[in-house]
């Protein structure tokens, strides 16, 4: 008996662990962030358009940092939400069993390629490309990011959104079908209703995937940090901006507080992200009477 | 039933304890028994860090510590003595070697290596020499079509390092003399990615260490002096600077072994190997 209890204390402790983490995480970037906050101000510090942390009269203004995640994300998410979703209803209602079973684990690997592997393609490939292909000055820019993004969080967004859909009762569809639906009729009315929950979450990992991406966004969004004026501009994402410069700045300064600082900002705009979606799912959840 | 998650449970935290006693850490930290501490520019530490593991290959009773920090961190070290050597992309200053004198130390300098920065184009790009004031020009963000430098009618795609970089340091102290980077350049990670967006991208300018030259670029010339090895070490090169270390007195004892080592052929090699340009 004592084995037992030995067993479920330490299963107990591994449950809570993520809890310690997160709290650990959340202490350890406001206490490192907030020199910053009290030195330069909040405002300054998201609303400047100066990104110098390095020179001797340093600017700390985030803004075109965040800008270039708003758009690099909202990019990836034009490319990701409908080929995801589109090919999660292809696999689901019209693909036959030899091209599902084909399909689906195709799509999953895709899922599994390093993200190192899209930032080389991306840089090598599809900059060249996007260049010579538009006429502009560089292929560095926040269009090729938010392809490459796009692509890398295709197949969260699919796999995600196909389970949702697998999840739906198949007496939903055979009621539609029999009360003179057709087919069309009774995936836009019943299944995808049905599924919404599911498939908004699987949205909004895709795009909590685009938003945190830090590698290809490194390699291929170009490192500007100015405002972008288009979706052709070079732009400089706040992960790339912390990957690139955490290695070398000086710990205790005040360009290592500002980059825990953006870190905060990455971390609180997530969190904003998982409300939305439980929010959006309990919704979902409430219209249908489902108890899932 | 109950049985097999214990067992299995028991095997994996055997399996942990086995991986912990055998991890590199713990045989490392008996090797040291003799430790030298290098600290200061990050522009030295690829030098430094590479001369040492080959240095700590041959002399396994040697324990080398090498940490950046920058010029200044260094040299401070030095004279407050929590360093055996300093590295310094810059001379000592004055300050400093009257500072360093009043605590008994007698810095001795070494020069270990130059470092030499081409601006490159991209190969079809027909301008093949500007002077300091038209590249600072063109990084601070005045000049930004190529056709006023007689190029072509295109638009300058400035490539920059980021400011981490030790080759941004040194660009940014022999070429932007304290001038802002244009907010809309590119920054890239590395010297090969530098070379790599300016070979694919025609109105690009990028800036990269000499030992990053390859026949897909085009190196400018700099107020008419092409940027090569011979111009490099003989100073003439406007973009070229020497590399430091910095020893309290002359090296005596395994300190000397070290600075010995990086001066000779074979640490040169590694200094060429580093993307700088060597002494000999």
């Amino acid at each position: 008996m004592t084995k037992e209890r030995f067993y479920k204390w330490i299963f107990t402790a591994l449950a809570f662990s993520s809890l310690f983490f997160l709290l650990g995480i959340m202490i350890t970037l406001l206490v490192q962030a907030l020199p910053m906050f009290r030195q330069v101000g909040i405002l300054r510090f998201i609303g400047g358009k100066y990104w110098y942390p390095t020179y001797s009269t340093p600017s700390f203004g985030i803004l075109p940092l965040m800008l270039g995640s708003v758009v690099v994300t909202t990019g990836a998410a034009c490319v990701c939400i409908p080929l995801g979703v589109g090919s999660a209803l292809y696999i689901h209602e019209l693909a036959g069993p030899i091209q599902r079973a084909i399909l689906k684990p195709v799509i999953e690997i895709l899922a599994g390629i390093p993200s190192i592997v899209y930032g080389f393609f991306g840089m090598v490939i599809m900059a060249p490309m996007v260049q010579r292909f538009f006429g502009i000055p560089t292929g560095l820019n926040a269009f090729t990011a938010s392809l490459m993004l796009g692509v890398m969080a295709t197949p969260t967004v699919c796999s995600i959104a196909e389970d949702a859909l697998n999840v739906v009762p198949s007496s939903f569809k055979e009621a539609s079908l029999a009360l003179g639906a057709n087919r069309w009729q009774t995936l836009v009315k019943v299944i995808i209703p049905a599924a919404g929950s599911g498939i908004s979450t699987a949205i909004i990992l895709g795009i909590s995937r685009a938003v945190g991406e830090t590698m290809t966004v490194l390699m291929v969004a170009g490192g500007a940090a100015c405002i972008p004026r288009s979706i052709f501009d070079p732009v400089r994402p706040m992960t790339a901006t912390i990957a690139a410069e955490m290695g070398e700045a000086v710990m205790g300064s005040l360009h290592f507080h500002a980059l825990f600082a953006i870190g905060l900002v990455l971390f609180v705009i997530t969190f904003i992200f998982n409300i939305v979606a439980e929010i959006i799912s309990r919704r979902f959840r409430l219209r249908l009477g489902l108890g899932r | 039933m109950r049985k097999i998650p214990a067992i299995s449970l028991q095997i994996s935290i055997m399996f942990l304890f086995i991986a912990m006693a055998s991890s590199p850490f713990t045989t490392r930290l008996q090797a040291g028994q003799i430790t030298i501490t290098i600290k200061g520019s990050t522009t030295v530490l690829p030098i430094a860090q590479a001369t040492a593991e080959v240095f700590m290959d041959r002399h396994p009773e040697v324990n080398i510590s090498v940490q950046g920090g920058g010029s200044g961190f260094g040299i401070a070290s030095l004279i407050d003595g929590s360093t055996d050597i300093a590295d310094a992309s810059r001379p000592m200053k004055e300050k400093e070697i009257i500072k360093a004198r009043s605590k008994g130390v007698y810095p001795h300098e070494i020069i270990v290596a130059k470092d030499g920065i081409a601006i490159i184009v991209h190969l079809s790009n027909p301008v093949d020499n500007l002077t300091s004031d038209q590249i600072l020009d063109i990084y601070s963000g005045k000049i930004s079509d190529w056709s006023s430098l007689g190029g072509k009618n295109m638009k300058i795609v400035v490539v920059s390092r980021d400011t981490s970089s030790g080759t941004y340091e040194a660009f940014e102290e022999l070429a932007l003399k304290g001038e802002r980077v244009r907010p809309d350049a590119l920054t890239t990670a590395s010297n090969q990615q530098v070379a790599m967006t300016v070979a694919n991208t025609p109105g690009a300018i990028g800036y990269i260490g000499l030992g990053y030259l390859s026949s897909r670029l085009k190196a400018v010339k700099v107020n008419g002096i092409p940027c090569t090895a011979d111009t490099v070490i003989s100073g003439k090169y406007p973009l070229s600077r020497p590399l430091f270390m910095y020893t309290n007195g002359k090296p005596k004892g395994i300190i000397k072994d070290y600075i010995g080592f990086v001066l000779s052929e074979e640490g040169q090699r590694l200094v060429r190997e580093q993307g700088y340009v060597g002494i000999r």
